[in-house]
C-alpha cells in the first residue's frame, strides 16, 4: 500500500480521536440522548477516503482503543469497551465506513452532498446498527425486537449526523477538492 | 504518553501481557456457558480483588463502573418488563465482571507490551506482501498526531467561542479536517523523503515510546 495511503489512513483514525473531544450534546427535543461526534468521524472517514481506505482508518482507530488509548468518547479506552452491549456497533462502525465509501465510489455523478447522506445513511446507520442491535441482544440476553427498541434511541441523533456528515463532506470538498479520495 | 495505563509494578504488570489477554479470553467466553448469579458475585469478588492488589489507585480505576450505570439500569428494566428479571441480574452482572476483568488487563500492560503481544496475528500480511510492521507505525503515528489534532480543535474552539459566544458548532470540523489533510500530506512527502515507510519498517523496531535508558 503505497505511503500516501497509509499517511491518510493514521490521520483519519487520529481525526476520529480528536472528534471524540467534541463534548455530547443533549438535543432536549430527541428526549435528551446526548450525541457524539464520533460516530460523525467514522461516516466521515468511508466518504473522504473511499471502500478500503476509509475502513481502514476506522479498524486501525478500534486497534488502537484496544491497545488502552482513551480514545473513544468520553475518554474511555482499553479492552473494557470491547466487553459492553455496544460492542456490535464498534464492529459495525469499519464496515458502515466500508460500505459509506463504497456508495459514494459508486455514485460519480451526483453531487456531494446527496451523494454524501445517502453514504452516510446507509453506511453509518443502517450497516452500524445491522451489527449493534444483534450485539446488544446477545451480550445483554434480550431478544432482537427488544434490543433493537432499546437502541432506537439513538436514531434521531444519527440522522441529525447524517445531515452533518453531508455537509461538512461538501464544505471540505470546496475548501481542498483533492481530498475528496474517495471519487480520485 | 496517553493511555489508560495505570502505572505501578504489581504482579499484574508483570505478568507477561499475552498470557492476560488469553486469560481474559478464556475467562470471557467461559463465562457465556454458565448462567448462575452466584458463580458471577464469586468472579465480581475476585476481580475486584485483582483490582485491589494494585493499591488504591487500583481501586479508583473501579470508577468506570459509574459510566456504565444509566446502560446497565437500561438493561435491567428491559429485562424487567420481558419478565425476565432475574435473568437481567445474571446479565449486568456478568457483563460487569467481563468488562472489569478486560479493563484490568488494559490498566495493567503498556501499549508497547500490548502490541508486542498481538503483532504475530500481523504476520499473514507478509503472505500478500504487505509488511506486518506496517500496522506498527499507522499505531505510531496515530499516537502522534490524535494529541496535536486535539490541540490544533481546541485552539479552534477556543478562538470560535471568543467571536461566537457558542461552545462548539459543527461549523469547526470542515476546517479542522482541512487543516489535518495538508499536515498529512506534508507528514507523507517527510515519509518519502526517509525512505517511505518500507524503509522505515525495515528497521529493528518503531517504538510508540521513547526506549527507557
Amino acid at each position: 500500500m503505497a505511503d500516501r495511503s497509509l499517511v491518510h489512513i493514521a490521520f483519519y483514525a487520529a481525526l476520529i480521536a480528536a472528534l471524540g473531544l467534541v463534548p455530547p450534546v443533549a438535543i432536549p427535543f430527541l428526549g435528551g440522548v446526548p450525541i457524539t461526534a464520533q460516530t460523525l468521524g467514522v461516516m466521515l472517514a468511508g466518504i473522504m477516503l473511499g471502500p478500503v481506505r476509509g475502513g481502514l482508518a476506522v479498524l486501525l482507530f478500534l486497534f488502537l482503543v484496544a491497545l488502552g488509548a482513551p480514545f473513544l468518547a468520553g475518554g474511555r479506552g482499553g479492552l473494557g469497551v470491547f466487553a459492553t452491549p455496544s460492542v456490535g456497533f464498534l464492529i459495525g462502525w469499519p464496515v458502515g465506513a466500508f460500505v459509506a465509501g463504497w456508495i459514494m465510489r459508486a455514485t460519480p455523478g451526483m453531487n456531494i452532498f446527496a451523494s454524501a447522506a445517502v453514504s452516510a445513511a446507509v453506511g453509518g446507520i443502517l450497516v452500524v446498527y445491522l451489527f449493534g442491535i444483534p450485539g446488544v441482544a446477545y451480550m445483554a440476553g434480550l431478544p432482537l425486537t427488544t434490543a433493537a427498541l432499546g437502541s432506537a434511541i439513538y436514531i434521531p441523533g444519527d440522522l441529525v449526523k447524517v445531515v452533518l456528515a453531508a455537509l461538512i463532506a461538501q464544505t471540505i470538498a470546496r475548501g481542498l477538492p483533492g481530498a475528496m479520495l474517495s471519487r480520485s | 504518553m496517553i493511555s489508560i495505563y495505570l502505572q505501578g509494578d504489581s504482579w499484574l504488570h508483570r505478568a507477561p501481557a499475552g498470557l492476560k489477554l488469553f486469560v481474559v479470553a478464556v475467562a470471557s467466553l467461559l463465562l457465556f456457558q454458565v448462567n448462575s448469579p452466584l458463580i458471577f458475585i464469586a468472579c465480581l469478588a475476585g476481580v475486584v480483588g485483582c483490582y485491589a492488589t494494585l493499591g488504591s489507585e487500583g481501586l479508583k480505576r473501579l470508577a468506570l463502573l459509574r459510566g456504565l450505570t444509566v446502560l446497565l439500569g437500561i438493561l435491567l428494566v428491559l429485562h424487567w418488563i420481558s419478565g425476565t428479571f432475574w435473568e437481567g441480574i445474571s446479565v449486568v452482572l456478568r457483563l460487569v465482571v467481563l468488562i472489569l476483568a478486560a479493563n484490568l488487563v488494559s490498566i495493567t500492560t503498556r501499549m508497547d507490551d500490548m502490541l508486542e503481544a498481538v503483532m504475530p496475528l500481523f504476520r499473514p500480511l507478509g503472505w500478500f506482501g504487505l509488511s506486518a510492521r506496517k500496522p506498527a507505525l499507522c499505531v505510531a503515528l496515530v499516537l502522534r498526531f490524535a494529541p496535536y489534532m486535539m490541540q490544533i480543535f481546541s485552539r479552534m474552539r477556543e478562538a470560535y467561542q471568543a467571536r461566537t459566544g457558542a461552545k462548539n458548532s459543527w461549523k469547526l470540523i470542515p476546517p479542522l479536517a482541512i487543516q489535518c489533510l495538508r499536515m498529512s500530506d506534508n507528514v507523507a512527502d517527510a515519509l518519502q523523503a526517509r525512505g517511505g515507510s518500507d524503509g522505515l519498517a525495515g528497521q529493528a523496531e518503531i517504538r510508540t515510546r521513547p526506549k527507557a535508558a
